[in-house]
């Protein structure tokens, strides 16, 4: 078979299992370096049965005779930097120049779980954190693994030898070796033990911890990167969708369905659980097609397989709804005696907040692109955060066995949580389907207006706090009460018998010295489908902590910031973290003041330690045009350990633009069970002028190394909102701001 | 019809309302222009039409007949556009990337007009959406090159 993948043209790598892998391969160009299977005999007895994880070297490092390095990344690229700083943690324990890589996502399989925790999947901040040292191992296995081969190759015992990047050196005879030369060889040699294994000392660091360039920025500069939805493969067809208007629905009749096929370039008009579909010589002709047919749709059957979306369904109404909520709740921390101290309390501060529905709305529309082979496998190229999830599923779908379907990731167009697992919110069952059903190869594009009617909602939660003050107006009791579904809970269709973590994150894990403290959920239930949104719970539950925190100043008569640095008077990493971003704003200040161009303007702090890393953040904002305006936001970020800045400061602004997005102006509303907005117009996202300055401290705490992606997302809405309370003296209890009016 | 498209003509068979952006994309195989929205509301198809920028979601290919039309893959044969292109890399503005053609097609257009625009130039010229927020690393880009510094 004939594969046109326009970005397999590299000269092929020379893997360092090149010849024990290709017999059991089907397209050279595209799969040398996809060490697999691994039931291959000399990794494993290399490394004793059930290799131990990452270091089954040649399923992930391939070297081309030039030198250069051909990486198969577990962690899926979509902005944030993973592959970059995955090079840079192996190119530094291989001895090999970062920016020699090319890096690819690595296909399903066993290899590829490095993870400390087990798992595989791009997401929850935990790429690098969780693979750090085993990454590293890797890269110093294949060290090894090339120092023995120059050995043999000069004849001289191995510890003779050095390396310096991408060359083997024998200071005793001014001989040395590129690892382009050895790489050949390199392949016979099985993988060293682990445990004898010495790695580089930190101190010596060359790449980690530096701002080495991205290995992408060129080609993401010139329009040659390539994404799910610019691939293409020999004798493929379009395909487009139009959905049922609601989920759960089913197409009951076509009334046009010989006009639509009569329509120019129309191969075929299908219907599909809860969608009909038209296959065209174009995407065009496709989606001109298929937004003609006229469809009676059919209301969901009482089993309906999927969550039903209710014809009367109103996201306002059903903020009310949760608000009436009385429970049961159930508690995720009960400390002290709350009840008591709240009812014998001289100040009582309450207050009920709550958040708003959102879509990912990342640039790349979701594509699938399927083809089944000869002899009956199945070849699939999607966006994905999880591609062993995503193999299971369409196992199960299919009915084929897993070795038979092969899943390629290519570059996501933004992510942000979208491309997680969402039954229902994925196009590749649709387009498996439809390439069953016409024998060709099947790329379906879902046109925006399709993505928006069934993107998956970052969820909603009304928070009833309670709270009590001491003499001196500083808190002695807190209490919130969640009313939400949490969104791995609505993944599942039910409450666990645990809590579900994600949905009380932010509220939960404070490390406020405050002696009462109960956080607790009423797990409600809802009609629409939810989904992982970048810094998930704690995307709203930080919003509504940290803003209630400065009530209870106000009420206390506390200034903001040296309430939170009291009460973190015994948390040290904390409050370096909190003086930090005092320090990096020009000193604490909040406010009103006038600023240079005569604006009042007043700023807000506000704290968050989502997914291993702490953040704070100061936020200044006036009143521009009724609307608020964010000039600057610094953010002091510690993520124990680093091992690229300017990534760091990269994702930083990335996290404040989309936290501003939704403090500033973003929701998903729903009226009649549909989305108001079906594309940017309705549904705006944080445009240029509405981006604030950002300056970025990162703080090296040395402690266990945690995330980047989403921590710095959740303490810019809580900044910006208590920053708007302070100069307005209106309290921000919701969001967007939108919502509200300002003079 | 006839396009010219990169200095290159192409004879195309499409119907005259087709969106440019989908001759470009399927017709031609030239995929780094993107299609984000189709309602002219992100820019990711930002293509130059005679030197100027325009939304190629909703330009329809019979209004671009006898025109030159620049796309992503040929920016670089472009002076401006590979000054351009020079000052995105050194400013390490992409993250996922999807809507960067369509700002380097914004940006060249913008520079090539006006070749040391004024903040409020830019502001005006960059108006295309990123959803990863790299509104900053843009505007570090275009403040280089508004100065006619080179990073070539």
């Amino acid at each position: 078979m004939s594969t046109v993948l326009p970005d397999v043209t590299l000269d092929a790598p020379v893997n360092l299992s090149r010849r024990r892998f290709l017999a059991s391969t089907a397209v050279g160009a595209l799969v040398i370096g996809f060490g697999l299977p691994l039931g291959a005999s000399r990794v494993q007895a290399a490394t004793g049965a059930g290799a131990e994880r990452g270091t089954q070297v040649p399923a992930f490092l391939g070297i081309r005779a030039d030198g250069s390095v051909r990486l198969l990344s577990p962690f899926m690229e979509g902005g944030q930097g993973t592959h970059t700083a995955m090079a840079q943690i192996i190119g530094e324990e291989l001895d090999a120049d970062p920016t020699t890589f090319t890096v690819e996502a690595a296909p399903p399989g066993e290899a590829y779980v490095v993870m400390e925790n087990g798992m595989r999947i791009t997401g929850g901040s935990m790429s690098v954190r969780m693979s750090y040292p085993t990454m590293r191992r890797l890269g110093a296995l294949a060290r090894a693994m090339l120092l023995q081969a120059a050995a043999e190759q000069l004849n001289v015992p191995v510890a003779q030898l050095t390396t310096q990047p991408g060359r083997v050196l024998h200071a005793a005879s001014g001989r040395s070796l590129g690892y382009g030369e050895l790489a050949g060889r390199a392949l016979d040699m099985p993988v060293p033990d682990p445990a004898g294994i010495t790695l580089r000392d930190p101190s010596q660091f060359r790449w980690i911890g530096k701002p080495v360039k991205r290995l992408d920025a060129y080609d993401k500069s010139t329009g040659k990167a390539q994404y799910s939805i610019d691939l293409k493969v020999d004798g493929m067809l379009h395909a487009a969708v139009q959905h049922a208007p609601r989920l759960g629905m089913s197409v009951g009749s076509l009334r046009n369905q010989a006009q639509v096929e009569a329509m120019k370039g129309v191969h075929s008009v299908h219907t599909l659980p809860g969608a009909v579909a038209v296959v065209a010589e174009r995407w065009w002709h496709a989606k001109r097609a298929v937004e003609a047919i006229q469809v009676d749709w059919r209301e969901a059957a009482a089993d309906s397989s999927v969550r039903v979306m209710p014809a009367d369904f109103s996201s306002d109404k059903y903020r009310d709804f949760l608000a009436t909520q009385q429970g049961p709740a159930r508690d995720e921390e009960n400390t002290g005696d709350v009840a008591a101290t709240l009812a014998s309390a001289k100040t009582r501060v309450d207050a009920t907040y709550h958040n708003q529905y959102l879509n990912h709305a990342q640039l790349e529309p979701p594509s699938a692109l399927a083809r089944y082979n000869p002899d009956g496998t199945l070849e699939v190229w999607l966006p994905n955060q999880a591609p062993d999830m995503f193999r299971a599923d369409i196992a199960k779908r299919t009915g084929l066995a897993i070795e038979q379907i092969t899943l390629h990731s290519p570059l996501l167009g933004g992510f942000f949580g979208r491309h997680f697992l969402y039954e229902s919110a994925n196009p590749y069952p649709q387009a498996i389907a439809l390439t069953k059903a016409v024998g060709r190869p099947i790329k379906l594009i879902w046109s925006r207006e399709e993505e928006f009617l069934r993107d998956v909602l970052r969820p909603v939660a009304v928070v009833k706090f309670r709270a009590a003050l001491d003499d001196q107006g500083l808190p002695l009791a807190i209490e919130a009460v969640s009313a939400t579904e949490g969104p791995t809970e609505a993944i599942a269709g039910k409450q666990g018998d645990k809590l579900d973590p994600t949905a009380l994150e932010g509220l939960s894990g404070k490390s406020y010295s405050i002696p009462n403290t109960r956080i607790a959920q009423i797990y409600v239930k809802g009609p629409a489908m939810l989904g992982y949104w970048r810094s998930v719970g704690n995307s709203l539950n930080d919003f509504f902590y940290e803003a209630f925190l400065d009530e209870l100043a106000d009420k206390g008569g506390h200034d903001p910031y040296e309430l939170r640095l009291h009460l973190l008077r015994d948390n040290a990493r904390l409050t370096t973290l909190l003086q930090a971003v005092g320090e990096l704003s020009g000193g604490w200040k909040r406010g009103p003041f006038t600023a240079e161009d005569g604006s009042r303007r007043a700023r807000g702090v506000a704290m968050a330690s989502p997914f291993g890393s702490h953040a704070a953040v100061v936020a200044e904002v006036s009143i521009e045009h009724g609307q608020v305006k964010v000039h600057d936001i610094w953010q002091a970020i510690d993520p124990g350990s680093i091992v690229n800045p300017a990534i760091i400061e990269a994702q930083v602004n990335g996290a404040v633009a989309l936290g501003l997005s939704q403090t500033l102006l973003e929701e998903a509303v729903y009226v009649d069970g549909m989305p108001r907005a079906r594309n940017y117009d309705l549904y705006p996202i944080l445009p240029p002028s509405r981006m604030a300055r950002v300056h970025v401290k990162i703080v090296e705490s040395g402690e266990k190394m945690g995330g980047i992606g989403e921590p710095p997302l959740p303490a810019v809405a809580p900044a910006v909102a208590n920053a708007v309370a302070r100069l307005t003296g209106q309290r921000i209890r919701s969001l967007p701001l939108s919502r509200y009016t300002f003079s | 019809m006839q396009l010219r498209i990169n200095q290159q003509a192409y004879e195309v068979d499409a119907d005259a309302d087709t969106p440019l952006l989908w001759v470009i994309r399927d017709d031609l195989g030239l995929t780094g222009t993107k299609y984000g929205c189709g309602l002219a509301q992100c820019g990711a198809c930002s293509v130059l039409v005679d030197g100027n920028v325009v939304r190629s979601c909703v330009t329809p290919v019979a209004g671009v007949v006898g025109r030159e039309i620049t796309t992503i893959e040929a920016i670089e044969a472009d002076e401006v556009g590979k000054r351009v292109v020079a000052a995105w890399v050194e400013r390490q503005v992409a993250q996922c990337g999807y809507c960067q053609s369509g700002q380097v097609m914004a940006a060249t257009a913008l520079l090539k007009h006006t070749p040391a625009p004024s903040k409020a130039q830019i502001d005006a010229a960059m108006v295309n959406l990123c959803r990863c927020g790299t509104y900053n690393a843009i505007h570090a880009a275009m403040d280089d090159l508004a100065a006619g510094k080179e990073t070539v």
